[in-house]
């Protein structure tokens, strides 16, 4: 017990940190601040599943965001379309959004998966674009405009509208889903996509299948981006064609490579940092976005590999 | 009706893809040479309609305020490439795209605190707001018209100099083997400051000439970014002649799209219906004929790398 509460200091240390957070948080009178750790959790989440296809995979995607806007929509059109049933069920629904997500990442990435390099950046892009302008010209689920959610989706024993039970289920999704990235990560399955990345050719000829894993990967990744978006739809009770704009994409990116790319914990700290510096400069000045970008410039010169870059660990 | 509007729709849809080509064509020649993604490439689009629109107001000539915008956004672009993008060349890709992705948000948010949020108007120069006839009985717009004769004359222009000087043939051999062409003795600091400008250059024509058809506002170089990478892709990485085929291409496919998909789903749906699928339809059909040309031919139309 001891040996294990050692060996995961770090990681026990941050849980409990997210643990007792809404508490002092609400001692404080700063409940806004609830909201605001699920926002980041989420994006964290969002990050992460990009960072097993672009870290660990060597796949850059720029159309991630589609995915992560399918599983919110998912949400978005059973609570309209099964609002008694069990389209207001999270069991039902985030389940659906995540296998919704991925066989679309299976469809997409069976085909973009056959491009490489900037090719495959470009193509990723495409089909994102196509699936964001589909959702624009869907007027039955409000276009351009958008989707209101009546209420949060419904688990049994929780009340999900209050802020701090969401943010709870949310630590405890995120924190799964970590670990069974650090697992992934640790498997046969993880080493070989590290390679692939390395070399494709050389795990090609040592007989690994390495459009089929890529393909897995990528189909993973879709899935886990879907819950995100799910989750998401639940957070701000909104879905918006938005969500799935190639920007989107670009920020998901920004947060990889500004946490740290292929490393367990790079999609949380560049998700956290990104999301609290938009809140702390959008407070001090209404020109926030002019340091922000001075301070992504000053990263991709002086910290190359991320947050996680500067602290030790293998990546 | 049905050929009067085709023709009017071919001349917009040639008039939209000039201007693609214009964007485009810097944007491959820095991609092919220095091997750079520069999503900032739309923001020097932006600038350079902003300070057309800024100039145009304060000399009350729309004439003399085009030079004068296209000069100052070659002079900011190769003031970007000397103090950021120079030192993006032998990064990874990612590094590139997080690098000019702050560059956008620096440029969209400085645009909106010198310039404000509410779009900038451009008008038509007054001696070109009327029409001419192409044909008899055929009007269109002399402004329009203009577009097309700048757009061709810039695209013979960039033909004659990288397929028939000096320069040009450094440009090609930068873009076809960027390695071989440095070994040769080529890298000079000074052709890719030069190439730089010049795709500033065309950016801030493009920017000049689309702001009194469109919108001057923040923001309005992503959109049309995305096309003009979409037209790189597609006419090949490096390839003058590619970009000028698949922005044709793009520019052909949006204008039907928009002008003619709705028309013929009308006959299979609402009209309601019609209206909001049909700009989508046209906005899908691009990204498809991208898909479908990187299906057959992963680099390209006309790959410059040999």
């Amino acid at each position: 017990m001891a040996a294990l509460l050692r060996r995961h200091a770090w990681p026990l240390a941050a849980l409990a940190l997210a643990v007792v957070f809404p508490v002092v948080a609400r001692s404080f009178g700063q409940d806004f601040y609830v909201g605001f750790a699920s926002r980041i959790l989420i994006m964290a989440l969002f990050a992460s599943s990009l960072n097993l296809l672009v870290g660990v995979g060597g796949m850059v995607s720029l159309g991630h965001a589609a995915f992560y806007g399918a599983g919110a929509y998912v949400v978005g059109i059973a609570s309209v379309e099964w609002p008694a049933g069990l389209g207001a069920q999270a069991l039902a629904v985030w389940p659906l959004a995540m296998a919704a997500s991925g066989a679309l990442a299976l469809a997409i990435g069976a085909i973009s998966l056959r491009t490489r390099g900037v090719y495959f950046i470009m193509i990723t892009l495409a089909f994102a674009q196509m699936i964001y302008y589909v959702f624009v010209s869907l007027k039955a689920y409000g276009g351009d405009d958008g989707l209101s959610l009546a209420k949060r989706s419904a688990l049994p024993g929780l009340d999900l509208g209050s802020d701090a039970a969401f943010y709870y289920t949310v630590l405890a999704i995120f924190a799964a889903v970590l670990v069974a990235l650090s697992r992934l990560g640790a498997s046969r399955f993880g080493a070989a996509l590290r390679g692939i990345k390395d070399n494709e050719a050389r795990m090609e000829s040592l007989g690994f299948p390495t459009y089929r894993f890529k393909l897995a990967a990528f189909t993973i990744g879709g899935a886990l981006a879907g819950l995100s978006g799910a989750l998401m739809a639940n957070q701000n009770a909104f879905v918006s064609p938005n969500m799935m704009h190639w920007e989107q994409s670009g920020v998901a990116l920004v947060m990889v490579i500004l946490g740290g790319l292929g490393r367990l914990w790079g999609g949380f700290a560049g998700a956290a940092l990104y999301l609290a510096l938009e809140e702390l400069l959008s407070g001090v000045t209404g020109h926030w976005q002019i340091v922000l970008g001075a301070i992504l410039l000053l990263v991709v010169f002086f910290a190359p590999r991320g947050i996680a870059g500067l602290f030790p660990g293998k990546p | 009706m049905s050929w009067l509007l085709f023709l009017e729709q071919s001349l917009n849809g040639l008039q939209f893809g000039l201007m693609l080509f214009l964007l485009a064509a810097g944007l491959t020649l820095v991609f092919g040479i220095m091997d750079l993604i520069n999503l900032a490439h739309g923001s020097l689009y932006m600038v350079g309609a902003y300070l057309a629109a800024t100039l145009t107001r304060a000399t009350g000539s729309f004439l003399l305020a085009l030079p004068l915008s296209i000069a100052a956004t070659a002079i900011l672009g190769m003031l970007l490439e000397v103090a950021v993008l120079r030192h993006l060349y032998r990064r990874d890709h990612l590094s590139q795209v997080l690098a000019t992705f702050a560059l956008i948000l620096i440029a969209n948010e400085t645009t909106r605190a010198i310039w404000g949020v509410q779009s900038l108007s451009l008008n038509v120069p007054q001696a070109l707001s009327g029409s001419v006839q192409v044909l008899p009985g055929v009007a269109y717009p002399a402004y329009r018209l203009l577009i097309i004769g700048v757009g061709a004359a810039v695209a013979a222009l960039l033909y004659v100099l990288v397929a028939h000087t000096r320069v040009g043939m450094l440009v090609r051999a930068g873009a076809s083997n960027r390695e071989m062409a440095t070994a040769m003795g080529t890298n000079i600091g000074w052709l890719f400051t030069a190439v730089f400008g010049a795709g500033a250059a065309l950016c801030a024509l493009a920017g000049a000439l689309l702001g009194p058809l469109l919108a001057v506002q923040p923001g309005m170089g992503e959109n049309i970014l995305i096309l003009a990478f979409v037209v790189v892709v597609i006419g090949g990485i490096g390839s003058i002649r590619g970009a000028l085929v698949g922005a044709v291409l793009v520019g052909l496919a949006d204008t039907f799209g928009r002008a003619f998909i709705p028309l013929a789903l009308k006959h299979v749906l609402s009209t309601s219906l019609a209206d909001a699928a049909g700009p989508s339809l046209a906005a899908i059909s691009i990204y498809l004929i991208m898909v479908v040309v990187l299906f057959w031919k992963p680099q390209g139309l006309f790959p410059a790398r040999g």
